[in-house]
């Protein structure tokens, strides 16, 4: 006997529910966690260093930096600012899921931490696909990549909360056209929140550093 | 390509679904995926074929009921569809636009065959 049975589930069903896990341990301790999403060579890295460099004192802040293959390059670097980074080894998969990341957020010690920052997989699909127990999702996207990401990869724009446009001081050699990149924004995600930004010269980056210290208090209370 | 980790999430589901309902055989898989989730059809049964062997689902026929992409413009009201490239409104040229559809990503249901009761089996 043929029988259709009903289901009507998101597929990604048990990488959510390990994400909210991730979620409810970074909750309780108060920990505000952000997905940095990017392509390869967007300047992640980077800019996690120059947030290092410009966050107050007081704002404790840990690293949990995704990479394809076992090399500890950025972790190293994290770790040379003085910030406790956790290297993820993904052994060539595109992206983080949850299952990766809360087992990183055990090594970390959350007493100690009140900013949790989650360095995607350098790519502009298969990260959006994912839920990892962040409390938002950005997005880096760099100047020499071209204006027309928005247009090529509509699903990461859609689900960020914050888009940081990185090596404004590029854009003299550059073709890119700020108005075409907006708009192409703009139709995907109305009224994003957008910081221009160079990670190399620390430009722009006093909004941001705002931005952050706002979500950390509201995690805080 | 993340659809190897896509389609375990699919097999875990329908093993799950079709245990609880008895099945002996899960013959097809009806999913609704909207053009703004970035998933190759061929590569889902490519890897299905992979690692269904030796489950009840082997066999079993993905069918993918692809959603268009639709945009619904603020301004004026107009409904379009996304085709290929990203586009403002056609009728009033606005970028204020909500997504009504697209961004499906979800099982609808499985087809099984149940297992047959014990006719043998004495109710005493």
């Amino acid at each position: 006997m043929k029988q259709r049975v009903e289901i009507v589930k998101r597929i990604m069903d048990s990488n959510d529910q390990l994400a909210q896990q991730n979620r409810k341990k970074l909750d309780d301790k108060k920990v505000f966690a952000i997905n940095v999403m990017a392509s390869p060579g967007a300047g992640k890295t980077t800019f996690i260093l120059q947030t290092i460099a410009k966050l107050p004192e007081n704002l404790r802040m840990g690293v949990i930096e995704g990479d394809t293959a076992p090399v500890t390059i950025d972790s190293d670097k994290i770790m040379a600012a003085g910030m406790p980074a956790v290297q993820i080894n993904t052994g060539g998969d595109c992206h983080l899921d949850a299952n990766m990341v809360g087992l990183a957020i055990d090594e970390l010690d959350l007493e100690d931490i009140d900013l949790l920052l989650i360095e995607n997989v350098g790519n502009l699909i298969c990260p959006a696909g994912f839920a990892l127990g962040h409390h938002a999702n950005i997005l880096i996207a760099s100047t020499p990549e071209g204006d027309d990401k928005p247009y090529k990869y509509p699903n990461i724009y859609r689900g960020i909360d914050v888009l940081i446009i990185n090596k404004i001081d590029l854009l003299p050699y550059t073709d890119f056209d700020m108005d075409y990149f907006r708009a192409g924004v703009e139709m995907l995600n109305p009224g994003l929140k957008t910081f221009a930004v160079s990670a190399k010269t620390g430009e722009g980056f006093e909004d941001w550093i705002a931005w952050i210290q706002e979500k950390v208090a509201e995690a805080r209370s | 390509m993340h659809e190897l980790a896509v389609t375990q999430s699919i097999l875990e589901i329908v093993l799950k679904s079709a245990m609880e309902n008895d099945a002996e055989e899960v013959t097809d898989i009806n999913l609704t995926i909207g053009a703004l989730s970035s998933i190759i059809d061929d590569s889902v049964q490519f890897y299905w074929d992979q690692i269904s062997q030796g489950t009840i689902a082997q066999n079993a026929r993905l069918h993918f009921n692809r959603v268009l992409a639709t945009f619904r413009c603020r301004q004026c009201g107009t409904e379009y569809d996304l085709n290929e490239e990203l586009t403002p409104c056609p009728t009033c040229n606005s970028i204020n636009l909500d997504i009504i559809s697209g961004e499906e990503f979800q099982i609808d249901n499985i087809e099984i065959k149940k297992k047959e009761a014990d006719k043998n089996e004495t109710t005493c």
